[in-house]
């Protein structure tokens, strides 16, 4: 889809972005695992999506529809994860070569 | 980046020489709400893409909690009376900006006009956004000349980085509240939490209270 | 395992150009690396105020240190300290290596299309000197290092603004002129000396036309810099008929400043 980096869209940046937070939640490292969007059903590696790092949280949203997948926002004391936007996402057992 | 509270990581080392963006606490003494910085940007923060409205498909909408509503296009819009409004603004990230200079048309003047149309004003609302943003808040927060509807900023159109051609204005409250490109409000008979406050957010977000999390009292 | 806060040293600081700088550091436990990773590094004032910005790895995972290259941003919270202020024997607090998407190794083979703005030229080195080792190891234990070059050639695209902006121009010229399966080419957006008979504008389409392989090669592409030029150029290649998910995208929001 293309889309123009204007303004507030410069700010965009690549799932990647999003992994030091969820390396807090999570054990094995995200960007790699495949994450199927609830909106329109892509599905895609987690390190493709996009992410708009709100100062409140990270939104990450599908670069097909512009749908949110995840958010993790840290709420002072604690990560709130809300993982409703992704139908799936399938982690790789063993690291790809 | 959010600063931390004070003493929070005695254990991370200090960066000696590092200070940080410009902050002040004691020098605007009394109109800085607890733990807030001031700051004389005006950073922009996005959780989606810009929409970009064109302004001949744009509407504002009030809706009740049945089908009832009432919308205005953006020529209409701009023939409702406009108020200028000065206030400082409180984001939850710590940074205040004092003075900020604003436009808009009070949300009593939509609302009364709503009234008159039928529309059933209930205690609760939830403001709607383009991008799927919402926002909550008491009717009581956006009477009584505490609301505005704003379309210029610092004397300019408001930009779309900044939530224009329209944005809510509730600076008494932090300002993840003030939603940017704001299309409806809709009363309601019960609470409905938006965007943020289903994220680990104060319901509410008073900035004197310091109600920044879910949980703080 | 959560990727724990550790706090390295400064080992050494290197000038690279007149705003970007390499710092070298000593990290306690550092479990290694994949070259395109990146480390998050938080800064610490005296009152508790502290702040978190990205900065991916310069340095091959086969190098002695962990080696970071920041570039100043005029009006930046975090990079001013880190390109100007730090020293050797300061301690840095990061976390790392992070990100298992943008990453290249010699296994994951070629073409290797490496496309990159301003300071965005900073984990595509780190694949290149990757890749550099890799092969001279390869040469080392033995076989024809010929073939191992040649099925897996490299191309780097690098838009800078000046001849005096390009980060490690020295290096990227002694890695082409030592290994002819790799290219470096060069744009300069700003510079205004004639002595410059190569490409003077924004990578476009026409350029990554020029220089890229045919999408028939199924090259591996890295594309890295500020947002919207990883957009364009990212959308340039998918328009040329590469496949999406061979093209992978770093962006480093509006300025750079390490997201």
């Amino acid at each position: 889809m293309q889309r123009e980096a204007d303004g507030t869209d410069a700010l965009r940046l690549d799932g990647n972005a999003a992994a030091g937070i969820l390396s807090e939640i999570f054990v094995p490292d995200l960007t790699t695992a495949r994450a199927t969007c609830a909106g329109c059903g892509a599905t895609r590696e987690m390190g493709a999506l996009l992410v708009y790092a709100h100062g409140m949280g990270m939104v990450v949203r599908c670069p097909g529809c512009d749908a949110v997948v995840l958010v993790v926002a840290r709420a002072g004391p604690r990560l709130w994860l809300d993982l409703t936007g992704a139908r799936r996402i399938v982690v790789p057992a063993v690291p790809p070569a | 980046m959010e600063p931390a509270t004070k003493g929070a990581s005695m254990s991370s080392p200090i960066s000696r020489g590092f200070r940080g963006r410009p902050r002040q606490t004691g020098a605007a003494a009394g109109r800085l709400p607890p733990g807030q910085y001031e700051t004389r940007d005006f950073p922009v923060l996005s959780a989606g893409p810009t929409p970009h409205v064109p302004l001949d498909t744009w509407t504002f909408t009030l809706r009740g909690p049945d089908a009832r509503r009432v919308q205005w296009t953006w020529e209409e819009f701009q023939a409702l009376p406009r108020e200028a409004v000065t206030s400082d603004i409180h984001c939850v990230t710590k940074w205040s900006k004092l003075d900020t200079l604003w436009e808009g048309v009070s949300v009593d003047t939509l609302i009364a006009e709503a009234e008159a149309r039928g529309v059933r004003i209930a205690p609760f609302v939830l403001a709607s956004a383009d991008g799927a943003y919402t926002t909550n808040l008491p009717l009581a927060d956006v009477t009584g000349g505490k609301a505005w509807i704003a379309t210029v900023y610092d004397g300019a159109p408001l930009a779309p980085a900044h939530g224009g051609p329209a944005r809510l204005l509730v600076p008494h409250l932090y300002f993840w509240k003030s939603a940017k490109w704001v299309r409806q409000l809709q009363f309601l008979e019960r609470d409905v939490p938006g965007f943020w406050e289903s994220h680990g957010y104060h319901n509410y977000g008073d900035p004197w209270r310091e109600q920044r999390y879910a949980g703080d009292p | 395992m959560t990727i724990a806060w550790r706090v390295a040293t400064v080992a050494d600081v290197v000038a690279e150009t007149p705003r970007a700088r390499t710092i070298l550091l000593d990290v306690p436990g550092w479990p290694g690396h994949r070259a395109g990773q990146h480390v998050d590094v938080r800064l610490t004032a005296e009152d508790g105020y502290q702040a978190e910005r990205s900065y991916s790895i310069a340095s091959a995972p086969e190098d002695a240190r962990v080696a970071l290259t920041i570039e100043r941003l005029d009006d930046g919270e975090v990079s001013p300290y880190l390109a100007d202020a730090l020293r050797a024997g300061d301690p840095l607090e990061l976390r790392g290596p992070i990100g298992g998407y943008f990453v290249w190794d010699l296994a994951v083979g070629g073409p290797l299309l490496l496309v990159a703005g301003g300071s965005g030229i900073v984990p595509l080195m780190a694949m290149l000197r990757h890749r550099a080792a890799a092969l001279r190891m390869a040469a080392a234990v033995g076989g024809p290092d010929g073939d191992a070059r040649r099925r897996v050639p490299a191309r780097l695209l690098y838009s800078a603004r000046t001849w005096d902006d390009v980060i490690y121009r020295d290096e990227l010229e002694r890695l082409a002129a030592e290994d002819p399966t790799l290219e470096v080419v060069l744009t300069l957006t700003r510079e205004t000396s004639a002595a410059w008979t190569g490409f003077r504008r924004r990578i476009d389409r026409m350029m990554l036309a020029e220089v890229a392989w045919p999408p028939a090669e199924r090259p591996h592409v890295f594309v890295c810099g500020p947002t919207p030029l990883v957009e364009a150029v990212a959308a340039a290649l998918v328009e040329l008929g590469h496949e999406p998910a061979r093209v992978k995208t770093e962006r480093f929001g509006p300025t750079g400043e390490g997201r």
